[in-house]
């Protein structure tokens, strides 16, 4: 007996995870359900939601970075994602977001990009940014000072300084390196950092027993030369992170932020769980940690028929998914739904795979368009325009994924987020909010059609 | 006019290295100029065999008796370079008996230690062989770690007096009549630590006789002073798989081929390589059948490898040289003897010799040949004690081994790092600073990332080859950023961030040949942590991203 949904959707990212929440919003009775392999690649990701930082220029040469991403949205060229779903769904799915993160996040008074600076002292813009970083940005012109860990080796706070300053900041930053209060092991993970500061356990130092907080800001504040604001690595704290930004900035009496970072990212995960309690919140149904690994097609009379192999060929314009198949420790369930997304990544989160030969999709394999030649795969500048970047599906206006011939490759999937291809989110800045608006889009749209 | 140095040595891979430190150790005054990095040619792009002999062992016995003797030799005096694996000689149902019967045969007469073993005593050996392997030979093969034993001899060079100069090119030869009396060599902005001159510049080198050791180079090198050296440079290519499939060397037992050797590498795997004759050592075609090839070819002996990730190829030109008019079609037909080309004999030129061919296993008997003409050419009578002399870090090995504990790292890292340092180890890690890993593939911590920089300043490409830091599975995308940040203060912020473009576009060279599957996954996210999560693509601080920024357009927050 297959479980049954209306909506199914497949992966828990940040598109996944918003297309379950808008179908879900969209009608009450759109029973919906979310299944994930892995753990999503949020945790990998900086937990900026970008937009647009740099539009794709007809020499090749970007422009940027741009002060107002919407400016730039209606001049993107025809197969982008943002393209396919146009500018207002944009803008109704950054007011989505601003919704279901409520105070996590902030950006949302503006349609201006904001400069986030990088844990390397670049800045990058960003739409929408974890309110732990606010107090950090750059075109805010306040003089910071930047505090990095010796046991921490990703952050290097002179360094981000002095880079922040060959980058014209309009502020003067200074870095120092300290080390940090309870750590003793030379490798501790960068949870255990967080964990400290939210139990604040106790820790010893030279100056005896103390609260690893009060141990953190006393250190700091040695090296605090009047800077009204403090930047941190972005492990200050987890679950009770505002509480602990909030006694580091009463101790130092200074703002305090955070520099995003590289995995594992705390705002990543941070994000990650904001969005599953919003999918507990709206009534999704999430079933984790197991990978889809095969599909049924309906047949005529409606009843299911074999599957993935036969459908590769013989799919085409009204071909429905009657089912999809899920692996839980070797034993096949069958789930079937009204409708589908997939938004299972791209080539990072293996929604897009490659072999010698050739790109693929693996559960549906539907059409990726790709050179035959792999050595015509990328090109030879490291951050030149490297079409592997561009890898994934591509969708019509429904972003319902297009087979070889422009056909709709099944009447019931719609994909989102970095399963989609036509576009270099790296390049652009636009990963978070290509998730966002096709997540959004996607997950209304088949919510409206179970509901037709 | 006074001569700057008595012998004047050209190319910094093993080879030259190699005679630069014979002959300091004799007591002469050397100079040694490397147009790049030590190991920037041919020896830094090897499949880091250390022959038994074995292969040698049915087409050219005295080259086979050499290797075995070195063989032996190197693992005396640069135990922490080599890792002694053992190899097999790989039969399938479709190769020849004959020809094993040969192989066994030669490697007997030759003195390699051999042993038959059965299909099932090889698969026992090696699981992932194929399940129709027939039977194999057993030898000393190795694994050998080029950069480190390059580097090795040339430090110790240094320890001897020796002037090693880096990023120098040599741009003319100084001939005066008929007799070579230095070279010109034109400084570039190298590392920082190591004493060079200023980028640019142009110094002139005396010295009482030059030996152009610069293999496939060679030819160039000669032709600046009218001396013709038929150099037939060879290229190969050789992928890296991710994980080692095999922890002996295994090699096709059949007369030639390509693709026909796997070299495990400490945490990788070395498929290798193809045979093929280019005109230019510095521009030549890297195909990518010559990839398929070695994946499918090798297949046939570790099935395996045909689903495994590779994590990039890279790719060597072998300095091969046959004596005029000998005239072989098929470059692997061509000896790998090595040639001392006496300029004074062969062409009337005195003050030069040219060294050409050979193979890096047997490096040091051809820096010992070489060094004995050069001490007959200047009247010099002291012996060579290369073989017996263990180069840095190789001495008390076992001592540190047992004291593996002492250093407070999780054993693995500890382990590791000692065998990179050798002797040097406690030196190195005994710290009272944090020394966290700052590259987790390769298990390389700040301290040993530090010491690379001392020795090597900015050049982060240098302290990869003395580390192996970002050479693993994420080839660079995680750590190359640590490295760097290693650099700093003592580097200012501009030059850290040229080191880091400069090392990272290095790391993915090597990847574009082997983009599929996993690698290509990795390579997606390394462009996304360095383009997105970073913004180093588009970094306002670049002079290509120089159009400044109107910071005050921007949100500044609620």
């Amino acid at each position: 007996m297959a479980i049954e949904d209306d909506v199914l959707v497949i992966g828990g990212g940040l598109a996944g995870a918003t297309a379950a929440l808008a179908a879900a919003d969209a009608g009450r009775d759109v029973r919906v359900r979310l299944v994930t392999y892995k753990q999503s690649t949020l945790r990998h990701a900086s937990g900026l939601i970008d937009v647009l930082g740099y539009a794709p220029a007809s020499d090749g040469k970007a422009e940027g970075p741009l002060v107002d991403p919407f400016d730039a949205l209606a001049d993107l060229p025809e197969g982008h994602p943002y393209e396919r779903v146009g500018s207002e769904a944009v803008r109704e799915a950054l007011a989505f977001f601003d919704d279901i993160a409520g105070d996590a996040y902030a950006g949302d008074h503006t349609d201006r990009n904001a400069l986030v600076p990088t844990h390397r002292g670049t800045v990058k813009p960003t739409a929408r940014y974890p309110v732990s970083t606010a107090e950090g940005l750059a075109s805010d012109d306040r003089d910071a000072l930047l505090v990095g860990f010796e046991t921490l080796p990703d952050f290097e706070a002179p360094l981000a300084a002095a880079h922040l300053e060959a980058a014209g900041a309009p502020f003067s930053a200074r870095g120092v390196t300290i080390p940090f209060p309870g750590i003793v092991r030379d490798d501790a993970k960068v949870t255990r950092y967080a964990h400290l500061l939210d139990r604040d356990e106790t820790v010893t130092t030279g100056a005896g027993e103390t609260g690893a907080r009060e141990a953190l800001a006393t250190t700091v504040r040695q090296h605090l030369e009047g800077e009204p604001r403090v930047g941190f690595p972005a492990v200050l704290g987890d679950e009770r992170a505002a509480e602990v930004r909030t006694a580091l900035a009463d101790a130092l009496g200074a703002d305090v932020f955070e520099v995003p970072m590289g995995p594992p990212s705390l705002p990543g995960i941070r994000l990650e769980d904001l969005l599953y309690g919003a999918l507990e919140d709206a009534g999704v149904r999430v079933t984790s940690g197991v990978p889809v690994v095969d599909y049924e097609m309906a047949d005529a009379a409606g009843a299911g028929s074999a599957g993935a192999g036969t459908a590769a060929d013989g799919g085409g314009v009204g071909d429905r998914i009657d089912r999809v198949v899920v692996d839980r420790n070797g034993t096949e369930i069958p789930h079937r739904a009204d409708q589908y997304v997939l938004a299972t990544g791209g080539l990072v989160g293996k929604g897009v795979r490659s072999e010698r030969e050739r790109v693929f999709e693996p559960i549906f394999d539907c059409h990726v368009p790709h050179a035959e030649d792999r050595y015509d795969w990328f090109v030879d500048d490291v951050f030149g325009e490297q079409p592997y970047a561009r890898f994934g599906l591509a969708p019509d206006r429904e972003l319902r994924p297009l087979d070889a011939r422009d056909e709709p490759e099944f009447a019931n999937l719609r994909a989102a987020g970095a399963v989609l291809g036509g576009y270099d989110f790296a390049a652009e800045k636009s990963g978070g909010g290509v998730s966002l608006a096709t997540g959004y889009v996607a997950g209304r749209r088949a919510a409206e059609e179970v509901d037709e | 006019m006074a001569t700057d140095t008595e012998v004047l040595v050209l190319g910094g891979g093993s080879t030259g290295c190699g005679i630069a430190r014979d002959l300091a150790m004799r007591g002469l005054d050397v100079t040694l100029v490397e147009r790049g990095n030590l190991t920037d040619g041919t020896t830094g792009r090897m499949h880091g065999l250390l022959h038994s002999g074995g292969r040698y062992a049915v087409s050219d016995r005295a080259s086979a008796t050499e290797c075995i003797e070195e063989n032996e030799i190197l693992r005396e005096i640069a135990g922490h370079c080599v890792e002694l694996t053992g190899g097999l000689f790989v039969q399938r149902p479709e190769d020849s008996d004959q020809y094993f019967r040969e192989k066994l045969e030669g490697c007997r007469d030759c003195g390699i230690p051999a042993r038959v073993l059965s299909g099932r005593e090889a698969r026992e050996m090696e699981p992932y062989l194929a399940k129709d392997v027939k039977r194999a030979i057993e030898v000393p093969d190795g694994a050998v770690d080029p950069f480190r034993l390059c580097v090795a001899n040339a430090l110790d060079a240094e320890n001897h007096g020796a002037r090693v100069e880096t990023h120098a090119e040599v741009v003319d030869l100084l001939r005066e009549g008929d007799d070579v009396y230095g070279v010109a060599v034109r400084h570039e902005s190298g590392p920082g630590k190591r004493t060079h001159e200023a980028a640019g510049t142009t110094e002139e080198i005396t010295a009482e006789y030059v030996v152009n050791a610069t293999g496939a180079w060679a030819g160039q090198i000669g032709a600046m002073a009218d001396l013709e050296v038929e150099v037939r440079p060879s290229k190969g290519v050789m992928t890296i798989m991710n994980v080692r499939q095999v922890d002996t060397v295994i090699n096709r037992c059949r007369p030639k081929g390509d693709a026909d050797i796997v070299v495990p590498h400490e945490t990788t795997a070395i498929l290798g390589t193809t045979d093929e004759e280019v005109s230019d050592p510095d521009d030549y075609p890297e195909e990518q059948w010559e990839v398929d090839q070695m994946i499918d070819t090798l297949s046939e002996l570790v099935p395996i490898l045909e689903e495994a990730r590779t994590i990039r190829s890279f790719w060597g030109v072998r300095p091969l040289y046959e004596p005029p008019g000998t005239g072989t079609q098929d470059p692997t037909d061509i000896t790998r003897d090595f040639f001392l080309l006496d300029h004074a004999e062969r062409d009337g030129v005195s003050g030069i010799s040219s060294i050409v061919g050979g193979k890096f296993t047997t490096y040091r008997a051809m820096a010992e040949e070489i060094s004995n003409h050069v001490c007959e050419k200047l009247g010099v009578s002291a012996s060579c004690a290369t073989a017996d002399e263990p180069l840095p870090g190789s001495e008390n090995i076992e001592t540190l081994e047992a004291g593996m504990d002492d250093f407070g790292l999780r054993s693995p890292v500890a382990r590791r790092s000692k065998q990179r340092l050798g002797s040097r180890a406690s030196e190195v890690l005994e710290t009272s600073e944090a020394n966290p890993v700052l590259c987790q593939c390769e298990g390389v911590t700040r301290a040993e990332v530090r010491d690379a920089i001392e020795q090597s300043g900015s050049d982060l490409n240098a302290v990869r080859i003395r580390t192996r830091a970002s050479m693993g599975n994420c080839q660079g995308g995680f750590c190359c950023q640590n490295m760097a940040n290693e650099l700093h203060p003592e580097y200012d912020e501009e030059t850290v961030r040229a080191a880091l473009d400069e090392l990272f576009e290095e790391r993915w060279k090597g990847q574009r040949h082997a983009l599929w599957g996993e690698q290509l996954s990795q390579a997606m996210l390394n462009y996304t942590l360095h383009a997105t999560t970073m913004n180093r693509d588009r970094d306002p601080a670049d002079d290509d991203e120089s159009a400044e920024i109107e910071f005050d357009a921007f949100d500044g927050g609620a």
